[in-house]
């Protein structure tokens, strides 16, 4: 009987090789398959379980904190002055995923970033569980506070955004309204799934978009700035003349009125300068120059501007600005002035300030000034990078001074005291009916101009609280102002 | 090898050199060693509690180490038991038990403490179970040390075979006979017999019971089925009067299979049986006959029964049906938790088993793979290959055939149910639930087990012990030094 006894002892083993091959199979070679799964919610939990990072600003001011709780996500996510702050710092739901700088830098805030791998090695070797580096911002904390009330004190729809010209750091980003990511980052699942209904229902003015990074307006008038950057790069001067018409008719029509303000003439003359073009906002110059620089020029400094950079990142995405088709050079004209198709985020518009006030150079925005390990080390740090050389220093000088003049133009509240700003307003129509639409309101600015410190761009929605009448310098060059004020003063 | 032949102290090294130096003497007992083991798995399974409590960041204390001088203690009785009833036993066999049934304990626990205080979908609260598996661990060695007092020896049961063989068949059938107030479908299986408080499996103990009919039967009518039948394919084909035993036993799978819906036993007990007629006949006809009418027997089963059907496609798709009642979701989650614990696991009480179904009883593989990971599990499968193969050795130097018969499929039975539930937990082949021996919880699976392992080490102690002869054969080394043994057969 030992023969067959002895065959049933390999029939054993073999047993337990297939079993071990095919443990090896399931949880060593293949494992990924499983791992990765969809329905697999291990994952996705220990995500959760493990202690995220915290977003800080600045000043070191926490903005999204963790706490410990009993249930079996073990952390919950906390933000501190969620709606001032919610455009940056987005949402981290069970349900519904994560946005903004949550998404942006989520490897980092769960500990997976490959910066952080040292550290996840000596968690193993420890048993200790892995914990989340922290991301700290560039806002500046008052910044941002003052920003958000200016656009929530009036109940607007719109956002702010201030930059710093010599680095790019990018001081201040609102967008109204907001929401409190609390709700979506809570552990009750029926209070996730309500405010997400809420949040997302239609007349609710669509909180959970960053207007600053998401939003595409028209332009408008802000967008002279870049047809006489053109303008001064092709070889005319400030003092350049234009037509000074109040009204003229779109070229290769007979009936297509192309107005200024109100039908307004361009000062006193025949014609009008670059410079005074600018400071009055007139569109009939502005056609002009922009057909004169010509469609291909006026693209090309657009992009140096960073339109059509699809892969801008700061680190959240942002949308990408757009000239539009111009196939005419009735459309020409028209996209001189910001208008037709020509789309921009309040971002890219900032950015155009900054690059004026930094002498030409594009610098990338940003929004991530340091990242740091769990234990505060500081792991990462953003250099400020320059992007491009959108204008010679010259030209940038010349056109600060035709801003400046331009403010000096501009009526609205909340002049700065002492400080020289250098601006441009912008009453942008959209829609089918553009006349009957009320009109966005824009401001773009740095200050103090010779010496820059601040850009900034003020986008207001369909005219604020001055409905029809809306014009950039009555709604959006107050709430530009005072963020400036609040950034320069006591400096 | 009665109790009172023991001389104190057989253990000590002094004993061992004297006894292994001087031939005609007693060869070692061993039971120092397994005394050893025993200590080392008592710290391993302290070791085991102590991580599962940290990783639940409980408060550790005292508690643990008593716990764990309890676990000692209770084995030490076992082992003392051993050593008074059968010192020649396997010294190997009882510490790999213990370690299983100790870290089937850990899980158990830790699966509590995962479940403590929560509201259960039928409304109940999860009731923790670990105590009670303890003191089924107590009653499992109590019946094991009863098994190796009034067995001193195991040609005993070899006489009350036809009755052992009754009492197995009642014991198989009755859940699937009796009315359901007292045998109530739980899973889809109906092998629950429920008196008063306490749910017992008599299939757990039908099993032990039909082995030892089977080898007795086996051993008595062996000469009849060595006759060879007609030749065919090369194979002596058994006469066809010869195949009663066979049909019979095929029959009991089936009707296993029907009545209650227990594919797991149904499988496990024809695999028994086949291994037996091949072990008593050495003819590898039976095995492929005994195959092939398995096979038959579990395609007809596939055709006509829905619950069959399922199994087989959720172990060819788990992830396409899982959202299927009756479909792949129990499988799936299984994998995920293996996969997700990948080579070294997430730690013991680090893991999700919670979101593992049947996570104490069939599934507990599959926790184990999780947290402990494919080291762990393949550490468990090698000590239960351990087990049976030591088993299996005692069996091969027995000198009896019955006690040959009897280990080898007592051995063979262990390794085939592990081979059967942790094949089902990795998908190796479709999930048939049966019980982990000794790892999963509920009261007949260890009881009966303990009794398997009892009948083991004292089909071993009769290997290892001297020869009671009246005529000493001075030259004769111990019989557990040498690899095979050329024994008469008894008459």
């Amino acid at each position: 009987m030992n023969t067959p006894l002895r065959r049933v002892g390999i029939a054993m083993m073999v047993m337990i090789v297939l079993l071990l091959g095919n443990a090896t199979w399931v949880q060593v070679i293949n494992a990924d398959e499983w791992r990765l799964d969809p329905h697999n919610k291990r994952v996705l939990l220990d995500e959760y379980a493990r202690k995220r990072g915290l977003i800080t600003v600045a000043d070191g001011t926490v903005i999204a904190d963790v706490k410990e709780t009993t249930d079996r996500l073990r952390y919950l996510r906390t933000y501190n002055n969620g709606p001032a702050y919610a455009p940056v710092t987005g949402y981290l739901s069970v349900i519904y995923g994560a946005s903004g700088m949550e998404r942006a830098e989520n490897d980092l805030l769960n500990g997976s970033d490959d910066r952080l791998f040292a550290r996840r090695v000596s968690a193993l070797i420890t048993g200790r569980d892995p914990v989340g580096g922290n991301v700290q911002l560039t806002l500046d904390s008052k910044l941002q506070q003052v920003a958000y009330d200016q656009l929530t004190a009036k109940g607007f729809t719109g956002s702010v955004v201030a930059i710093k010209p010599a680095t790019g750091e990018i001081l201040a980003m609102a967008s109204t309204p907001s929401y409190d990511p609390n709700r979506l980052a809570s552990h009750d699942s029926q209070e996730q799934q309500a405010a997400w209904k809420e949040l997302t229902a239609d007349g609710n003015g669509t909180p959970l978009i960053n207007r600053a990074t998401q939003g595409l307006y028209p332009p408008g008038s802000t967008y002279k700035v870049v047809v006489a950057a053109a303008a001064l790069a092709d070889g005319q001067t400030k003092d350049s003349q234009y037509t000074a018409a109040g009204t003229i008719n779109l070229p290769g029509t007979s009936n297509a009125p192309f107005p200024n303000f109100n039908g307004q003439p361009c000062g006193g003359g025949q014609t009008a300068s670059m410079e005074l073009a600018l400071a009055k906002s007139c569109n009939t110059a502005f056609g002009e120059m922009a057909a004169k620089v010509g469609k291909s020029k006026l693209t090309a400094q657009s992009n140096k501007f960073g339109f059509n950079d699809s892969d801008l990142k700061v680190p959240l995405p942002v949308e990408t600005s757009v000239l539009g088709a111009i196939p005419d050079e009735a459309a020409l004209y028209q996209s001189g002035i910001g208008q037709r198709d020509v789309r921009v985020t309040p971002l890219q518009n900032a950015m155009i300030a900054a690059t004026i006030a930094n002498g030409g150079k594009r610098m990338q925005p940003y929004l991530v000034s340091k990242v740091l390990g769990p234990d505060l080390k500081q792991i990462g740090e953003t250099k400020p990078d320059e992007l491009d050389t959108a204008m010679t220093s010259a030209n940038a000088a010349t056109l600060r001074d035709m801003m400046i003049q331009s403010e000096v133009n501009t009526g609205g509240e909340g002049r700065l005291a002492n400080i020289q700003v250098a601006s441009k307003t912008g009453t942008a129509e959209h829609g089918e009916k553009a006349s009957e639409n009320k009109p966005h309101a824009w401001y773009i600015a740095f200050a103090p101009a010779q010496k820059p410190e601040i850009a900034i761009a003020v986008i207001v929605e369909d005219g604020g609280d001055r409905g029809l009448g809306a014009t950039g310098g009555k709604v959006a060059a107050p709430i530009g102002r005072a963020v400036m004020n609040a950034y320069l003063a006591g400096r | 090898m009665k109790g009172s032949s023991v001389p104190a102290g057989e253990g000590s090294p002094a004993a061992s050199v004297a006894t292994s130096t001087s031939p005609g003497l007693r060869p070692p007992t061993r039971r120092g060693t397994e005394l050893v083991m025993l200590a080392f798995a008592a710290g391993l399974v302290t070791l085991a509690l102590i991580l599962v409590e940290l990783n639940q960041e409980r408060s550790l204390s005292l508690r643990i180490l008593w716990l764990g001088l309890a676990y000692l203690g209770l084995f030490g009785a076992a082992h003392l038991a051993v050593r008074r009833w059968a010192p020649y036993a396997d010294p190997v066999i009882l510490p790999c038990v213990a370690l299983l049934n100790g870290l089937g304990l850990v899980v158990i626990h830790r699966i509590d403490l995962a479940f403590e205080g929560v509201t259960l979908p039928d409304g109940t609260v999860w009731d923790p179970v670990a105590f009670k598996q303890v003191v089924w661990t107590g009653i499992g060695l109590v019946l094991f040390a009863a098994t190796l007092k009034f067995l001193s020896d195991h040609r005993t049961l070899a006489r009350f075979g036809y009755t052992f063989g009754l009492a197995g068949l009642v014991a198989l059938m009755l859940p699937g006979v009796l009315p359901g107030f007292i045998a109530p479908e739980i899973n889809g299986a109906k092998i629950w017999l429920r008196i008063g408080p306490f749910s017992i499996q008599p299939g757990e103990f039908a099993k032990v019971l039909l082995m030892v009919f089977f080898a007795a039967f086996l051993v008595s009518k062996r000469d009849l089925f060595t006759v060879a039948g007609r030749r065919f394919l090369g194979m002596d084909l058994p006469r066809a009067r010869d195949l009663g035993p066979l049909f019979a036993a095929w029959g009991v799978a089936v009707a296993v299979m029907v009545l209650q819906k227990d594919l797991g036993s149904s499988l496990l007990f024809f695999g028994i049986v086949l291994v037996l007629l091949y072990v008593a006949t050495e003819r590898a006809a039976w095995v492929v006959l005994g195959v092939g009418m398995f096979s038959g027997g579990a395609v007809i089963g596939w055709k006509l029964f829905t619950h069959v059907q399922q199994r087989v496609a959720n172990w060819q798709d788990p992830i396409g049906r899982y959202d299927i009642l009756g479909g792949g979701y129990q499988i799936a989650q299984s994998l995920f938790g293996l996969a997700t614990g990948g080579i070294g696991g997430a730690g013991l009480g680090a893991g999700r088993p919670e979101m593992i179904p049947e996570r104490n009883t069939d599934f507990i593989a599959a926790v184990i793979g999780e947290e402990l990971g494919f080291v762990g599990l393949a550490a468990v499968l090698l000590i239960y290959m351990v087990i049976a193969l030591r088993g299996l050795r005692g069996a091969i130097s027995v000198r009896d055939s019955f006690g040959k018969l009897l280990g080898g499929g007592l051995a063979f039975a262990l390794c085939f149910q592990v081979f059967i539930i942790v094949g089902g937990v990795t998908n190796l082949i479709p999930m048939t639930g049966i019980t982990a021996p000794f790892l999963s919880y509920g009261g007949s699976s260890l009881l009966a087990n303990y009794i398997l392992i009892a009948l083991l080490l004292r089909i071993s102690a009769a290997a290892r012990a001297p020869q009671r002869a009246p005529k000493p054969k001075p030259q004769q080394p111990a019989i557990a030094d040498q690899h095979t043994v050329m024994v008469e057969r008894p008459k």
